[in-house]
């Protein structure tokens, strides 16, 4: 085994590492939060009070 | 209120409200993050792939094809930058569809960004594996292997995609600016001014093919822009869609046009159209011609950071179409949510990702760039279409624009007629392929008018605050 091989070793266990990651946080998002909730986005209501986190208004 | 903590803003502590138990995309993106997905894209295309053009039918063919595909894609870029300053909604071109001609055409344009892509993140992905294959072959490594950065690459930027738009398109923004920068650097470097480095009168020999190449070369010339109206994906996330769309558009397609056209000089002036016409890393291999180690590092730092760029645009766009989809039911309702804490379509992420790795893994990249190529042409086919309809059903005055298109309706009939002499084009090349692409739309289409439509709720499906269409 060279070094180039220790780096593709590494490549496999980060990607693996992403995809559990990925794959546990979707699974605790639809566990903890209603499917209402989730899927409460709806197309065209982008102008005015769904403009909604302070801390991309300057508030902190 | 539902408060949840938030990491979105470049890894800022902060909290994300949710009024009213309703949560959207966040809107928190500018010009520049609108210019890095279009432009983030597309510049892959100036590093790898323009130039077997450059085969198809010589150097003044391929610098013909990289015009008239700069002509098409102007004609592309002012069309969509108008009618998304209106239709302001994730899904870009998806929802201009529904909008403006209907629920079928909706659903073969959601189908034509989604693949188009999912492909080209594909084609990305073995791009940069191969790459990191040949760093290490280089070194002097045996047995290496590229399937590991395959998948490390699709897994990587799928993840930070999950996480936030804004991380995402930063990320986009610093990669693709150094990237051209890299272009601006070797082209000043080998001294376009003189004839020291650059051999152009010995190298270009008029056209090889005739002109049967210049049309031949127009499928690859494509190459240079294919992309740019992914734009129109970041309707949902950008602060004021009607300003920054077409900014980051225009601006997008300026930068390419000089990328473009800088990447054909510099390249034609150092290598014979022959071995130019097969390289697999033409501008890469211009800067090893130049025996700077400088310029050879660069360059291969912007052609890594290209493909990664390329892959990462290609996540987030194809995600916002699907999301769209499955949020109007064309596609199970399930991917219409958005991640309370990250604000992201999280669903339709996890879902393009084993996709995404079996085009990568499994196929050839000329096949999986091919279709994604025919998949975006079919969607330009779309486009004069839809200005044509648009302009007709609510003409100027009528609604608020935020850009309006010259020349209406010239730029459409020249895109319909670019787009027909491309898929003549194609045909030339892989007729096999554009039959069996089109196979595929139709099966789909049958399966969403006589299954799929069912589901759709169908009075929702117009958002737009427009008056009636004329005529109805």
């Amino acid at each position: 085994m060279n070094s180039f091989h220790i780096l593709e070793y590494a490549a496999w266990v980060i990607s693996a590492i992403l995809g559990l990651w990925m794959l546990y946080d979707l699974f605790k998002t639809n566990a903890t939060f209603s499917e209402d909730l989730l899927m409460s986005s709806r197309e065209g209501e982008i102008e005015d009070e769904l403009v909604i986190d302070p801390t991309h208004r300057g508030a902190r | 209120m539902t408060a949840v903590p938030s990491d979105t803003a470049g890894g800022k502590s902060a909290v994300t409200a949710i009024h009213g138990e309703k949560i959207s995309l966040l809107r928190i993106l500018g010009p520049g993050h609108v210019w890095a997905l279009g432009v983030g894209i597309v510049l892959v295309g100036e590093f790898m792939g323009w130039n077997f053009a450059v085969g198809k039918g010589g150097a003044i063919a391929a610098l013909i094809a990289c015009w008239t595909a700069g002509l098409l894609y102007t004609c592309v870029a002012m069309i969509d930058s108008e009618v998304t300053s209106t239709v302001a909604a994730a899904g870009g071109q998806y929802a201009q569809a529904k909008h403006i001609v209907g629920p079928l055409m909706a659903f073969n344009v959601g189908l034509f960004l989604v693949m188009a892509y999912t492909m080209l993140e594909a084609g990305n992905a073995i791009t940069a594996g191969y790459l990191i294959q040949t760093v290490g072959g280089m070194a002097g490594f045996e047995g290496v292997h590229d399937k590991p950065f395959i998948v490390l690459t699709i897994l990587a930027l799928a993840w930070l995609n999950y996480r936030g738009v804004y991380a995402t398109l930063t990320f986009n923004l610093v990669i693709t600016a150094i990237a051209f920068v890299s272009i601006i650097v070797l082209f000043f470097g080998l001294k376009p001014w003189s004839n020291e480095v650059l051999h152009h009168r010995e190298l270009i020999s008029g056209l090889p093919y005739g002109w049967l190449g210049v049309i031949a070369a127009l499928h690859f010339g494509l190459w240079f822009y294919l992309g740019i109206e992914g734009t129109t994906q970041a309707a949902e996330e950008v602060r004021s869609p009607a300003r920054s769309l077409p900014l980051g558009t225009m601006l997008g397609m300026i930068t390419l046009l000089i990328a473009a056209t800088m990447t054909w000089y510099v390249c034609v002036g150092l290598m014979p159209w022959e071995y130019l016409g097969q390289a697999i890393t033409p501008l890469f291999d211009a800067a090893r011609l130049t025996d700077s180690t400088f310029l050879m590092v660069f360059l291969f730092v912007g052609t890594i950071f290209s493909t990664l760029a390329s892959a990462n645009g290609c996540i987030n766009d194809a995600s916002r179409a699907w999301f769209s989809m499955g949020r109007d039911r064309y596609m199970p309702a399930w991917f219409g949510a958005v991640h309370p804490k990250y604000r992201t379509p999280f669903r339709s992420i996890v879902f393009l990702v084993p996709i995404a790795l079996i085009f990568a893994l499994g196929a050839p990249l000329d096949q999986v760039i091919t279709f994604s190529i025919l998949s975006g042409l079919l969607g330009y086919t779309f486009m004069p279409i839809n200005v044509v309809m648009f302009r007709r059903k609510w003409p100027l005055g009528t609604i608020k624009r935020g850009y309006v298109h010259p020349f209406h309706p010239l730029p459409a009939l020249v895109l319909l007629l670019l787009c027909a002499v491309t898929y003549f084009a194609v045909f030339l090349g892989y007729g096999t392929q554009l039959v069996a692409m089109m196979v595929f739309y139709i099966v789909a289409s049958a399966w969403f008018a006589f299954h799929r439509y069912k589901y759709v709720r169908r009075g929702d499906q117009f958002t737009m605050p427009w008056p009636k269409p004329r005529g109805y």
